[in-house]
């Protein structure tokens, strides 16, 4: 209703159209303050109103409580992710809200300069975080489709100290050489393709690629145990190349004794 | 400037106007206020006008058109309180109407949706609303009907004003609260619970207006402090409901006859019938009713001239065949953009050939170009050829919001040869010129960036192809009561086979037990008519003693397995229609089913048509409402028990003049015409007694002077007294309540039910017959307690949407749904439970468990796609790459870079 009422707003803002506030991804809200936008605003339907039975804008919601404690985390004033909720009928409401979190973020100015962080750091540390969106997602499940009943349980959702952890705590997958039998489960059943392999040749994860999802440690067959969850201490550099064909200890005994 | 009439002339406009902001169509007019057409006078905006779009020397035309039938829906008119100068109205400034306050907390209204009072334009803190302001009053000039949506739209207003101003203090003056809508009970506790409200029941008359202030005075009175006179800054009349001013026109023309009230006469058994063969009627012309009945009556209105002129089905109906779609997805992308002016909407503001310059300099825009309304026929043609000529395989249109016209465009793509989700549409009206009319260059600027991220995501664009799902051409109705049956029968009666179920051994539902309305309808003589047409019908096959063991299948093609007296059946029908209706609550309260006095309304019903002499020769009958509901345990008005007790009142005293009938209640609410019958009551000396939850009527059976007495005893408001009633005869008025089986009916369809375990329709006003699942429809008690010919208007709703989608040979579902990529799946399930609409399943495969989707029942909200962490479930046109790529985009700096990646590419 802004547009057709004629109400004027900034025209620092750009709107994105979802079919659902919910369809808003952790990972957009990320990369757009990684493109260097000063503030990302969401705009959702008036909670427990929606339109259809689904009140994505609660995801919504969830996700970006989430997403603000994560900006705490590395520096970037949370002040720059703002989440409205409104009917469509309320031009007047979005105006004012739009002018007024484009005030806020003018007053914060360009990325950077009113956070903890100047702005390599600040790219490098939210290229980091995007890298775990995926891991987020899987470790906080739970809490971010959960349904919030009042604004006392928004503040609580999550706090400093969940993310800290979050971040601390970190899992990375490794597999251990001595125990990969190449038998190529957990390269064929990899989501993102993160494990090099072939046969007799030990697995080995790509740290870069590995969204930690886990899903090699629950395949790997219980009597290898080759994969491991590491968390708090640097991943083992991987196995050098040449040193990842796999001879059975026939063989090996066989080229002893030649 | 003249008045602003759509803002009740509480804003000026001009000659020239569009009538308001959201009409349809949305375009300007002009009116008898023009200067030319009054007096030959002003002729400026024939100049100014570039496509002379102008003529003002049009005059009336009259048009024949044929028809097989009209459907008649004028409306209503508010309450005009100035033709009798109630309560100050026309003297006092701060004295408005509802509907004019309604304007004044609009966006689109006189202050843009800043509440400011008339007489000096500043914020008022104090406001009274009075109730009932020419309804419920049988004085000259009044109307004796309650408007029955009043009480709840005072509620909104008053929820608004705290929404604008949480300082406000809101005072509602009241009779009864009719709170009778589904969920309205709990929103009148909503705005009564709010801080600096108040409900004060009490008649009003104004004190004066105050000469400084230009306040108003109220004089009302309590029971705790006697009369009393307020000030307040403004006073907000709560208007009743007329039929339309120019009814009487309508009669001579149609031919169809009124009530007394001025509103349509209906046929008794069918309140969508008027007095004259073809000619239907829908809404409020029927009598006063809220938003979601008016859409009810509407859909069943459809549904009655799709039965009488089924004979003359599709007759007319062309079909559309578009051009072979070619295939493109081996090419690089050719994107063409077309810039709209949208007459001097846009092009006022933003300047459109520089941002067409702009456009093709973007990389994978081949074509720019243009164009005074994109949406004209000959501009939309104009695109169609450039797909042709210049090759285009994808379309970017800049030009308003995609809500009106993308469909439009889509089928400009179709007609083009492409698929038509290879288009996109950059708002840069709603969202830039309109909202930055006077930020020339930022706009323009804004324009182009809009514009560049529609490319880029263009670029990622898919062609998607649609569903066509065959749909069963037959209906599954859910119960067999006059919902159903109604239902059953307007659907049959268009040519479709209809298996309708019921619970019972035999048909009629709740139904066989009332026997007469309050209106004087022989209930039973229609119930045994309408069994016998539902029998004699060859297109309805009845199952009854019948439960549903299994339901399957989605919109076009669900089967279910009914378990009935003939066994067992698979039935695969393509609409079902839920109709279960309700059930009555057994009281424990009052000594019901210890004494066998204490009766419910329906069983007293009954005993007085049976001629029970325990009923007929009581002296004192005493009725207790709210029996089961308005409690704690159950939120909710049962809507009917009024005028179930009215009703049954009205035949005891017509049995017997002399008997002393009381009815002990809370809020009387005998909504609508109805309200005529509750006077009568009292007219005959029924006595009304009101009491409040916290002190309830007690019950006692004792015995005095060795004979058993039943007492009942109650507070007496106006006196303040307890009064002692020894009733002969003691009448509950129990509650409507859902039947228990509605949990698993609600599962098996994958439908919702209410906080009362009623069935939950897609949308409380706008979809009041529709679920959230396509397909699924709802009539009668099943949705929320409702009098018989509410059903029937809910019952035929229910048929006309279903027959919207019965009368296709194909439903089709959007290409923007859920799909998964099979290999990115780890099985987490994290897409499952975001699904509300059960659309996604595992699925064994040799990789293990892999989620799949359904993509009928899919609704593309994409809240799978981000729960999911792999990216393996995605949501078609609205992917990562389509979203990320317009979030880069957004970004100058981004701009720059691929314009340097491009300059290199050059290179």
């Amino acid at each position: 209703m802004a547009g057709v009422s004629r109400l004027q707003y900034t025209t620092d803002i750009k709107l994105i159209r979802v079919m659902c506030s919910g369809r808003v991804d952790l990972e957009f809200i990320l990369r757009a303050f990684s493109n260097g936008m000063d503030g990302v605003f969401i705009g959702g339907c008036r909670l427990n109103e929606c339109n259809y039975v689904t009140h994505g804008n609660y995801d919504a919601l969830n996700m970006v409580l989430l997403c603000r404690k994560i900006m705490e985390h590395i520096g970037l004033n949370p002040e720059r992710l703002r989440i409205e909720f409104m009917t469509s009928g309320e031009g007047l409401l979005l105006t004012e809200v739009i002018n007024d979190f484009g005030k806020k973020v003018e007053a914060l100015g360009p990325l950077g300069k009113d956070d903890d962080i100047d702005g390599d750091e600040l790219k490098s540390k939210l290229e980091e975080v995007r890298k775990l969106v995926p891991y987020i997602k899987i470790v906080k499940r739970e809490k971010l489709a959960s349904r919030l009943e009042n604004e006392e349980e928004y503040d609580g959702l999550f706090t400093r100290e969940e993310i800290d952890e979050l971040f601390r705590d970190v899992v990375s997958y490794y597999i251990d050489p001595d125990k990969c039998t190449a038998c190529g489960i957990c390269f064929r059943q990899c989501p993102v393709d993160a494990i090099e392999g072939a046969k007799k040749q030990i697995h080995v994860i790509d740290q870069g690629k590995c969204i930690k999802c886990g899903t090699c440690l629950e395949v790997c067959p219980p009597r290898f145990s080759a994969v491991k969850e590491i968390s708090g201490e640097p991943v083992p550099p991987p196995i050098p190349e040449e040193k990842r064909t796999i001879i059975k200890k026939s063989e090996k005994r066989a080229v002893g004794n030649a | 400037m003249v008045d602003d009439k759509f803002n009740q002339s509480l804003a000026t406009n001009k000659a020239v106007h569009i009538f308001y902001s959201q009409a349809v169509p949305l375009i300007p007019y002009i009116d008898d206020n023009c200067l030319y057409l009054k007096d030959k006078k002003c002729f400026a905006c024939v100049g100014v006008c570039k496509n002379e779009a102008i003529d003002l020397h049009q005059t009336e035309e009259e048009i024949e058109i044929k028809v097989g039938a009209i459907i008649l829906s004028p409306g209503l008119e508010p309450f005009d309180p100035r033709v009798r100068g109630d309560y100050g109205y026309g003297m006092m400034e701060n004295v408005v109407t509802s509907m004019d306050f309604e304007r004044l907390l609009c966006a689109t209204g006189p202050h843009e949706g800043v509440v400011l009072r008339p007489s000096d334009n500043k914020h008022p803190s104090k406001i009274a609303w009075i109730q009932c302001v020419g309804s419920r009053q049988v004085i000259e000039g009044g109307n004796s009907y309650c408007s029955g949506v009043c009480c709840t739209y005072t509620q909104k207003q008053v929820i608004l004003t705290k929404d604008h101003n949480a300082e406000a203090e809101c005072t509602v003056f009241h009779n009864d609260i009719r709170s009778f809508g589904k969920d309205f009970e709990r929103y009148y506790q909503r705005a009564e619970q709010l801080s600096g409200t108040r409900f004060i029941r009490s008649y009003v008359s104004i004190g004066k207006e105050i000469p400084e202030s230009k306040n108003v005075t109220i004089k009302y009175a309590t029971a705790d402090d006697g009369v009393k006179e307020e000030e307040f800054d403004l006073v907000v009349l709560s208007v009743g409901l007329n039929p339309p001013g120019d009814v009487e026109e309508w009669t001579d023309t149609y031919g169809i006859e009124l009530n007394s009230h001025g509103f349509c006469k209906p046929n008794p058994v069918n309140p969508i019938e008027t007095s004259r063969t073809g000619i239907f009627v829908s809404g409020a012309f029927q009598g006063p009713m809220d938003i979601p009945e008016a859409v009810m009556s509407a859909s069943g209105a459809g549904s009655n001239c799709g039965e009488f002129l089924d004979y003359r089905r599709g007759k007319l109906a062309k079909e559309r065949i578009y051009p072979e779609e070619r295939d493109v997805s081996q090419e690089e992308p050719r994107i063409g953009v077309f810039v709209c002016h949208c007459g001097a909407n846009i092009g006022r503001t933003v300047d459109v050939p520089s941002t067409v310059e702009y456009v093709k300099t973007l990389p994978n825009v081949v074509y720019a170009q243009e164009q005074l309304f994109s949406c004209a026929t000959n501009s939309a043609q104009e695109i169609t050829d450039m797909i042709k000529e210049k090759g285009l395989n994808r379309v970017v249109v800049a030009a308003c919001s995609p809500r009106t016209l993308e469909p439009l465009f889509w089928d400009t793509c179709r007609e083009g040869g492409i698929n038509q989700y290879y288009f996109d549409m950059a708002n840069i009206r709603e969202h830039d010129s309109w909202v930055h009319s006077k930020e020339k260059e930022e706009a323009t600027q804004k324009a182009k960036d809009i514009t560049r991220m529609s490319v880029a995501r263009a670029c990622h664009l898919e062609p998607l192809r649609e569903i066509d799902l065959p749909v069963n051409k037959t209906a599954l109705v859910v119960g067999g009561g006059i919902a159903g049956m109604t239902s059953a029968l307007s659907i049959a009666n268009q040519g479709h086979e209809v298996s309708l179920v019921e619970k019972d051994i035999d048909l009629g539902g709740m139904a066989k037990r009332i026997h007469s309305t309050l209106e004087g309808l022989d209930v039973q003589a229609y119930l045994r008519d309408l069994v016998r047409k539902v029998h004699q019908h060859q297109l309805i096959h009845t199952y009854t003693d019948a439960t549903i063991t299994e339901a399957t299948g989605y919109v076009g093609n669900f089967v279910t397995k009914v378990k009935s007296e003939r066994g067992v059946t698979e039935i695969k029908h393509g609409a079902t229609v839920i109709a279960v209706g309700a059930d009555v609550y057994e009281p424990t309260e009052y000594l019901y089913g210890e004494d066998d006095r204490v009766i419910t309304h329906l069983e007293l019903e009954e005993k007085i048509t049976k001629g029970d002499e325990s009923v007929i020769n009581s002296r004192n009958v005493v009725m207790i409402q709210c029996v089961g509901c308005r409690n704690e345990d159950r939120n909710y008005c049962s809507r009917i028990c009024c005028s179930e007790s009215v009703k049954n009142a009205l035949k005891l005293k017509e049995i017997n003049p002399e008997m002393n009938v009381y009815i002990l209640f809370r809020d009387i609410r005998t909504y609508g015409f109805k309200e005529d019958y509750y006077r009568e009551a009292a007219d005959k000396d029924v006595k009304f007694i009101r009491w409040e939850p916290e002190d309830k009527p007690q019950v006692e059976a004792i015995e005095e002077g060795g004979q058993p007495i039943l007492r009942v005893t109650v507070t007496e408001p106006i006196l303040g007294q307890k009064l002692a009633i020894d009733a002969d005869s003691l009448v509950l008025a129990a509650a409507v309540i859902a039947p228990a089986g509605n949990g698993e009916i609600s599962q098996s369809f994958k439908v919702s039910l209410g906080p009362d375990d009623f069935f939950k329709e897609a949308h409380v006003k706008l979809k009041p017959v529709d679920f959230a699942a396509d397909g699924v429809f709802l009539c009668g008690t099943a949705h929320y307690p409702k009098h018989i010919p509410e059903t029937i208007n809910q019952a035929y709703g229910a048929a006309g949407r279903a027959l919207t989608l019965l009368s296709h040979d194909i439903v089709t579902v959007s290409g923007s749904v859920c799909d998964v990529k099979e290999k990115k799946c780890i099985g987490c399930g994290a897409c499952i439970s975001a699904c509300t609409y059960g659309a996604i399943e595992f699925q064994k495969t040799k990789q293990g468990k892999k989620a799949v989707v359904n993509p009928v029942l899919c609704k593309g909200d994409g809240l799978c796609n981000v729960k999911c962490p792999t990216g393996a479930i995605y949501l078609k046109h609205f992917t990562d790459e389509e979203l990320e790529s317009q979030i880069d985009a957004a970004n100058p700096e981004e701009e720059m870079l691929q314009e340097i990646d491009a300059a290199v590419g050059d290179g």
